[in-house]
């Protein structure tokens, strides 16, 4: 077997380490040189009873030459530690698929917690599969038994052991997952002691056992990356460092205010380790407080932000109302998970794109714009700040369980060459400027406010929730003024598409038959699959960053097609704003089964509509 | 700092649109004479209400003010401080405001200990959205939300901010100028929150419903001034005071000159005395006013900074940030 990648999946309990050996394997893939895309796919329970279905949980990883974009469509090698594994994974993994089998929890009772009746390898499922059947937790008793731990400290060590069996399958030795437990457990040396005799063993076991499976392998073809530095990272991870890095070019200290949510908590735990980079993190009793505290830090001259996940972004509306009436820069970041409601909290989902573009009450428009990769989290995060300080308004931001937690090569932006972000610092009050008309004379191309904080002299003024006079900002109840004001509050936003760059084609022609167009974390997927057709069917990815408003070109560039396809992991939220903004009708293609796009459901999509004829021309025109 | 500013300095231009008669007026003019007092500069002052009669405070005084959203002004005014702890930060809030739609964040600001004044204006009833009862509204209170009489159980804003782990609690009258005076002085000068409940009137939609401790000729029988060192004593010429029960463990009634000795000190670092001060029950007792409690601690955003290494000034580079992982380079000219 030969390929450009390879997909690999681990599986097992939520406390077998499964995610721990993925990001490790992960690691390893990054210092050989391959391009990768991972997917960690665990379960709401932290620790659901051992061996059932529910607590089942993995980690995928595409690895290869590159573009690697997706964490990949149907695994070829699945690492699986018990029945229940087994019996959740089996319907994604590809034909043929060579399966790694702990056997020690193939017992009756093991099958039993799965919900088998039979054991699946006497009972012809498997046919077709390739089986490697090892004893792993037997395997690593055995490897670890001089360090004198208990039975159940000891079985700890399988993930290792089996870490150690794939990287030999691969090809690969196992010096810098050894580097990595030396440092991890550096304080507690038999632990240390005993994971590195694990992952040995497991190594050690592929040599002299004569597996017979044909291992995957992936094809001569390197990745080839353009020149540079590179690291892998988390969408969690390059959000954080963008948020940072944010604050170093405004010069201002940034202060995240957040609650506990799945999947957003990742953000909270990174940033509270950056107060040497200027970051400040509170911990809020809820979401309301998290949101209000950041308004409070913006108010008194920081940049505030505040981060959830759509239940918690839902409690917060009201308060993101107030940013916007009182003209103080705010990011909202919006984890988007399976919803509605608690909905499905670890699985993905871009379904709150009606909430970020609608969902407050009265006319409130805030700009909104969505990272579509892991590193593209550290853009996007700098361009939030940037919209937020430069127009003095709420920004939501939207990524997604997926993008916080998938990882990416990357290559390592130059900081000094990111423009910086200029502050609206008032500048000096005309004599006998009346203060209020001073601190509410907007700049005319943002119609930003000077940012006027408490601490600065001669400057007291008074804002809140209440409408206020357009000029001086005081309490104004009067009609024409409500009128001028939310005129006001629209054209500011409408202003930021003058300060974006135009949309593009990510890939194929200006012009053709079909454009797939996407926005958030389906990019990788959507990217591969019109990559899979030749440019004679003319077909044209699509990727919208800045969701409200859109960039200027995109309703004529999208008239440039015959038809436009939207995927998108909701019921076709996307479809509806580009329907409502740009009078553009659309092909939906909807997802909403808390999995990423796969590319050959994309592929296949896009296949049958390049065969239909065009039934109407999918483009109505300017709107009247 | 040129001359000292006078409390008509504290004054904004704004018109004050509060109903003629209205405790706040009251309120207001305290305020003002305090900030004065303390030297209180403007610039590093800064009022963060929510919403209600109470909450239109800020415009009223010529320093910062944000007039915010209902409940939300001690969250928001936590951000602020953790922004700038060298701000003067007062919280002005209600019984509906502070109690109902915004207890939770009263009682995180309590027990954190955020460095800022909460004015609690209790009249015991929803002002602004024109007469329902709140959460302090006693049992039997008609309104129309409660045309036959409330009946639930109201909350005590003393022993509430008590359970919350306040460490300063202090009670006043709103037009009691030399009362509300001290309490707010006193307040301005406590490291941490300084919780004051205000009992203030709303002349229009539950007039006089404090009148059985406040009104002139009640006064003496059924308002205690708490002063810590000296003894808990009321009653015309102090003639009555207050004792401990040891067998009902709870505080009773004596004649101060014949029972001296038994006459309790008030000491306003312990918190057993303000639980029983604060839940005194009326008209049997009657109602502590002042500093009922004042414990040092350490206020939030202090332990803040000092739990960050570097004070959160930015003394690290993103950019070396960014490379504290494993790194790999790929050279200019590497061919596949």
């Amino acid at each position: 077997m030969d390929s450009q990648s390879v997909v690999i999946r681990f599986a097992g309990d939520s406390g077998d380490g499964v995610q721990l050996i993925g990001t490790q394997f992960v690691a390893a893939t990054a210092l050989a040189g391959d391009d990768f895309a991972t997917f960690p796919d665990y379960p709401a329970e932290i620790r659901a009873p051992a061996g059932t279905t529910f607590g089942v949980s993995a980690y995928q990883i595409h690895l290869g030459a590159r573009p690697i974009t997706t964490a990949g469509d149907a695994p070829q090698v699945l690492v699986a530690f018990n029945p229940a594994a087994l019996k959740v994974n089996l319907p994604l993994i590809a034909d043929g698929a060579l399966i790694v089998l702990n056997i020690d929890s193939f017992t009756s009772r093991g099958l039993a917690k799965a919900g088998y009746e039979k054991d699946p390898r006497q009972s012809g499922v498997l046919d077709g599969y390739q089986l490697i059947e090892v004893d792993i937790t037997k395997h690593t008793l055995e490897a670890t038994e001089q360090f004198g731990l208990s039975k159940s400290d000891a079985g700890r060590c399988k993930n290792f052991w089996a870490l150690g069996l794939v990287q030999w399958m691969f090809n690969r030795d196992v010096k810098t997952i050894e580097e990595w437990l030396n440092k991890k457990f550096a304080k507690d040396a038999t632990i240390r002691d005993a994971n590195l005799a694990a992952l040995r063993a497991g190594h050690a076991y592929g040599e002299t056992a004569e597996l017979t499976a044909a291992v995957p392998h992936v094809g001569t073809v390197h990745a080839q990356f353009p020149p540079g530095e590179y690291r892998g990272v988390r969408g969690g991870e390059a959000l954080s460092l963008g948020l940072a890095a944010a604050g170093e070019l405004a010069d201002k200290t940034i202060m995240f205010c957040s609650y506990p949510i799945t999947p957003a908590s990742p953000l909270l735990h990174q940033l509270a380790r950056y107060g040497h980079l200027g970051v400040g993190t509170f911990q809020a009793e809820d979401e309301i407080a998290a949101v209000c505290a950041a308004i409070g830090a913006s108010y008194g001259g920081a940049i505030g932000v505040t981060s959830s996940s759509g239940p918690g972004i839902a409690l917060k509306t009201e308060a993101i109302g107030l940013a916007m009436m009182a003209e103080l820069p705010l990011v909202v970041i919006d984890s988007q998970r399976g919803g509605p409601s608690t909905g499905l909290p670890t699985k993905t989902e871009q379904s709150d794109l009606y909430q970020a573009v609608y969902g407050r009450n009265a006319d409130s428009p805030i700009p909104v714009i969505a990272a579509r990769s892991p590193s593209d989290c550290f853009e996007v995060a700098i361009e939030a700040v940037r919209i937020a300080v430069r127009h003095m308004t709420p920004v939501i931001l939207l990524t997604d369980g997926y993008l916080a937690n998938a990882a990416e090569p990357w290559r390592l932006p130059n900081i000094d060459e990111i423009p910086r972000i200029e502050v609206n610092t008032p500048g000096t009050r005309v004599e006998g400027q009346d203060v209020s008309s001073f601190i509410f004379s907007r700049n005319p191309e943002t119609l930003g406010r000077p940012w006027v904080a408490p601490g600065m002299p001669g400057l007291m003024y008074r804002v809140g929730g209440i409408e206020k006079d357009i000029r001086t900002g005081n309490i104004s109840y009067e009609a024409q003024n409500h009128q001028a004001m939310t005129d006001l509050r629209a054209a500011k936003v409408a202003s930021v598409a003058k300060f974006i760059p135009p949309q593009k084609v990510e890939l194929g022609p200006e012009k053709g038959s079909l454009a797939v167009v996407g926005w958030g974390s389906t990019y990788g997927a959507l990217y591969q699959a019109v990559r899979a057709f030749p440019a004679k069917e003319r077909v044209s990815h699509i990727h919208i960053r800045h969701l409200s408003p859109f960039p200027e070109n995109l309703g004529e560039l999208l008239r440039g097609f015959d038809r436009i396809l939207v995927p998108e992991m909701n019921m076709g939220q996307l479809a509806t704003l580009l329907r409502d903004k740009l009078g553009v009708e659309t092909i939906q293609f909807n997802k909403v089964t808390g999995q990423p796009f796969l590319i050959g459901e994309l592929v296949q999509k896009i296949r049958t509509l390049l065969g239909a004829k065009p039934a109407v021309r999918a483009v109505r025109g300017e709107r009247a | 700092m040129s001359a000292q500013l006078q409390a008509k300095d504290f004054a904004s231009s704004q018109e004050v649109r509060w109903c003629p008669g209205c405790g706040d007026y009251a309120v207001l003019k305290s305020v003002t004479k305090v900030l004065a007092d303390v030297g209180a500069v403007p610039e590093k002052t800064v009022f963060v209400s929510g919403i209600g009669c109470s909450s239109r405070f800020p415009y009223y005084l010529e320093t910062y003010g944000f007039h915010t959203i209902h409940g939300r002004a001690p969250a928001i005014a936590t951000g602020l401080k953790l922004a700038n702890p060298e701000l003067d930060v007062w919280v002005v809030t209600g019984d509906g405001d502070g109690l109902s739609i915004g207890g939770n964040h009263l009682l995180h600001a309590l027990r954190r200990n955020v460095g800022f004044k909460i004015l609690l204006f209790n009249n015991e009833i929803y002002g602004l959205t024109k007469g329902q009862y709140s959460p302090t509204s006693r049992p039997g209170t008609r309104s129309p939300s409660s045309p036959a009489g409330s009946f639930d159980s109201p909350v005590s804003p003393g022993a509430f901010a008590l359970g919350a782990g306040a460490k300063f609690i202090a009670r006043a009258i709103d037009v009691d100028k030399t009362g509300l005076g001290s309490v707010l002085e006193a307040a301005h000068g406590f490291d941490g929150t300084a919780f004051v409940e205000i009992f203030q009137n709303c002349i229009v939609y539950n007039d006089g419903v404090f009148n059985s401790f406040t009104e002139r000729d009640k006064a003496a029988d059924a308002q205690l001034r708490v002063e810590h060192g000296k003894p808990l004593v009321f009653g015309e010429g102090g003639s009555k005071g207050l004792a401990f029960d040891a067998k009902t463990m709870a505080l009773k009634i004596v004649d101060a000159k014949v029972n001296a000795s038994e006459v309790l000190v008030h000491d306003e670092t312990n918190r057993t005395l303000a639980q029983l001060l604060l839940t005194m029950p009326q008209p049997e007792f009657p109602v502590a006013l002042g500093v009922v409690l004042r414990q040092p601690g350490v206020a939030f955003e202090k332990a803040y900074y000092a739990n960050q290494p570097t004070k959160l000034k930015r003394t690290g580079k993103v950019a070396d940030a960014l490379r504290q992982t494993s790194i790999w380079r790929v050279p200019a000219a590497k061919q596949a």
